[in-house]
């Protein structure tokens, strides 16, 4: 009697421990600033290392240190991760994961080369990118691009197990990172541009069976809603909030797809993620809200119970897929500390909120080209309290179907797309990779096919007029007050993730492929390299054998690669060859490269 | 170096005899959808003023929804597909119809293109032939990239053809 009941209670102890364990693997991981085990540095998604050798004195003498080619010529999105002495380094399709030994002059320690139907390729919208890899409890996480998540044992390569979470002949692929909290592997879905219904998983990491899936759209049961519970801008979201604001039954084939990157509060015990643009882009096939896309949500990691939602472009009619990352910062605001959530939105809008409520504190435009909006509504008495005040002449549901509404700011690529933004706590400043694109646009009436693009809507896209002829800028926000502090113009729009140092440092990358850095103060440029290829990877940095080092990966491609390759025109304008019109394949080709640079010894 | 002489002749002869074969543009025929060219094959007319027909026009709209975000804009190329407005010129209709319809794989060691099969599209399928007049008429660069200023008004044929391909 004694010994069973002893047994039982060590077996409540294991179950109730294991969790906690898988959690602590990667919150280790995050701590010990010389390691990478997760895209976004850390849980909050600051993109901020303490790493500080590398100062702004010193990274003008940076050198490149070793390189390693990974053999594929796609867009390289993500950067690799560094646990111990071992760098794990991805690729776009076909999704290779190589382990390099860093202290054996980066020696392929194992590879991992997956089996994929190579039709996938073909019903991915934007490249066959992928955000890279993620880590927990000795495992390498992969979501490659049909779909299936893969955990790699870190030693070996070894698949320990793996799960389709969706199915490519429905137009479903993943481009997304996993994210590891607690005893789960977090992955989202692509393919708003297929008609596909988003939705955001959780699988066990000990065996890969799922915990819980929620849908951005449908009945609430399906979307992990709680009618009385889950708030929207401090209200309850109500009953069939989705349901209510489509056309019979589209929401089915409405989008609001997961592709983006997700971010996570331990205290509050929440995730964050956004969701994307509706199906079509056609706004007069699907009139309403067309909820819940475009739109930040609040889940319980555990259950996936939605604490709160706030629908940034409710009826999008210009395609500004609202996936970016939410990045968790804790500022003072009005002499009281408040637990923020900061958002850089495809819409040209940065929103600021409180975490824990989801209610609205700041939303300004972080591009001043920005025009199909004049302002957020912030009067919460108003009845379009925290929706954008669209202008009618930028409207392309107003104008209607077979109208070209054109000059829109920002273009579809959103002022912002997945490049992740940085925020360091010694500034209290984020840094944010922008598009300086405008565009026109014309919607018209098109079919359902299930697998097939769902797309209706022509688009030309062109630098924003009456700038500075450039496609991009490099700016630092200050999210509390709202305001821009410096911008960088950039002749390409800037697709590499940031990175914030300790260093006073601030790293990105561009479209010709120059790894730049930058004051973290004022903006200075530093220093600059051109690596072999354009670059839309995250820079990233870790030590090793006492040594800090900045990396990473160069490959043109992603959205980026389609319309900048050829360059961009304005149709009113015709050819004009100056400035930032110019191709960018006058400056890069294709590239699949990691470059690492240090300090000489 | 011999040897490499006349196999370097060879090739440059060839090239431009594939440069030299006019491509057979000329708006012979209307069957008040569309023009077609001698060989009956669907082709665009374009008016001394800039003035697009419908279906080319049509092509550049579709074109722009359904192949830009591989293809890149006005059929220019995108570093991981074709620059269509040459394949359209390359490629014979009845095969470029086929690609289109059935896709199309090069897969190896440095390649991963695929194309997909459109066939059952009918957002591309139906309006397949104003895709490929536009991007003859971008190909033999009397349309200019962006979009086509001035264009020719729907026909109530056109319309009609339009309606019962797409399902009503």
């Amino acid at each position: 009697m004694r010994a069973k009941l002893l047994g039982l209670a060590a077996g409540l102890l294991t179950t109730v421990a294991a969790p906690a364990f898988a959690n602590d693997s990667v919150t280790e991981g995050i701590k010990n600033s010389g390691q990478l085990v997760t895209q976004l540095l850390n849980y909050a998604g600051t993109r901020y290392s303490e790493l500080g050798d590398i100062t702004k004195d010193n990274v003008g003498d940076l050198q490149v240190a070793w390189t390693f080619s990974t053999g594929v010529l796609r867009g390289h999105e993500g950067a690799p991760l560094v646990i111990g002495d071992v760098m794990y380094v991805h690729t776009p399709f076909p999704n290779n994961v190589y382990a390099l030994d860093l202290k054996n002059d980066g020696k392929i320690l194992w590879r991992y080369h997956p089996q994929q139907n190579s039709d996938v390729i073909g019903v991915m919208c934007c490249d066959t990118v992928n955000r890279g890899l993620a880590y927990g409890d000795g495992m390498i996480f992969l979501s490659q691009a049909d779909t299936t998540l893969v955990a790699l044992d870190e030693k070996t390569g070894e698949v320990k197990w793996s799960v389709v979470n969706g199915d490519p002949a429905k137009g479903e692929t993943s481009t997304a990172t996993p994210l590891i909290v607690k005893d789960k592997v977090l992955i989202g879905i692509s393919g708003g541009e297929y008609g596909v219904r988003g939705h955001m998983t959780a699988y066990n990491i000990a065996d890969g069976k799922m915990a819980w899936r929620a849908y951005s759209t449908g009945p609430d049961a399906e979307m992990l809603v709680d009618p009385e519970k889950t708030m929207v801008l401090g209200k309850p979201i109500g009953k069939d909030s989705s349901l209510n604001s489509w056309e019979g039954d589209q929401w089915q084939i409405g989008g609001g797809t997961t592709w983006g990157w997700t971010t996570y509060d331990p205290e509050l015990n929440l995730i964050y993620y956004g969701t994307g643009n509706p199906s079509t882009w056609n706004p007069s096939q699907r009139p309403g809200d067309n909820k819940w896309s475009m739109t930040i949500m609040a889940r319980d990691v555990d259950t996936g119970m939605a604490k709160w939602f706030y629908q940034k472009t409710p009826h999008d009619e210009w395609d500004y897929d609202g996936v970016n990352e939410n990045i968790l910062v804790d500022k003072e605001i009005d002499g009281t500390m408040r637990k923020l959530l900061v958002n850089f939105d495809r819409n040209g809008f940065a929103y600021t909120m409180d975490r824990e409520s989801g209610e609205l504190l700041v939303a300004e435009k972080y591009d001043p080209a920005v025009n199909w909006a004049t302002e957020v509504d912030m009067n919460k008495d108003s009845e379009t309290y925290g929706r954008p005040l669209v202008v009618a002449e930028y409207s392309t549901a107003q104008n209607g179907e077979d109208v070209n509404s054109t000059g829109i700011c920002p273009a579809a690529l959103g002022t912002k797309d997945q490049q992740p933004a940085a925020y360091s706590p010694k500034t209290g400043l984020f840094y944010v990779p922008t598009n300086h694109v405008c565009m026109d646009y014309e919607p018209f009436r098109v079919s359902y096919a299930a697998g097939q693009p769902y797309v209706g809507a022509t688009l030309s896209m062109f630098p924003a007029p009456e700038s500075h002829g450039g496609m991009g800028n490099f700016i630092a926000w200050d999210a509390v007050k709202g305001e821009i502090k410096w911008s960088l113009p950039e002749q390409f729009s800037v697709w590499s993730g940031a990175l914030a140092t300790s260093g006073d440092v601030v790293f990105y990358g561009t479209l010709e492929g120059y790894l730049k850095a930058v004051d973290s103060e004022t903006g200075k440029e530093l220093y600059k390299f051109k690596t072999p290829s354009g670059i839309i990877g995250n820079i990233f940095t870790y030590k090793s054998g006492d040594k800090q080092y900045v990396g990473v990966l160069s490959g043109v491609g992603g959205w980026a690669g389609i319309g900048l390759a050829a360059g961009l025109t304005n149709a009113t304008e015709g050819l004009g060859a100056v400035g930032g019109y110019a191709a960018l394949s006058d400056y890069t080709a294709l590239g699949g490269q990691l470059t690492v640079f240090a300090l000489p010894n | 170096m011999k040897a490499g002489m006349p196999l370097l002749a060879f090739a440059t002869f060839f090239a431009n005899a594939a440069f030299a074969e006019e491509p057979n543009v000329e708006a012979v025929t209307n069957d008040g959808v569309r023009w077609f060219n001698s060989d009956d094959t669907p082709t665009y007319k374009i008016e001394a003023d800039g003035t697009v027909d419908w279906p080319t026009f049509s092509g550049y709209r579709r074109y722009q929804a359904e192949c830009h975000v591989c293809h890149g804009p006005e059929g220019e190329g995108s570093t991981y597909a074709p620059a269509l407005k040459a394949s359209a010129l390359r490629m014979d209709y009845y095969d470029f119809i086929g690609v289109v319809a059935s896709g199309r794989k090069n897969v190896g060691a440095a390649d991963n293109q695929v194309m997909p099969a459109f066939g059952t599209n009918p957002n591309v399928m139906c309006y397949l032939d104003d895709i490929y007049t536009y991007l003859r008429a971008r190909g033999t660069d009397v349309v200019p990239r962006g979009r086509p200023a001035k264009k020719e008004a729907k026909s109530d044929a056109y319309a009609e053809a339009e309606k019962a391909c797409m399902g009503g």
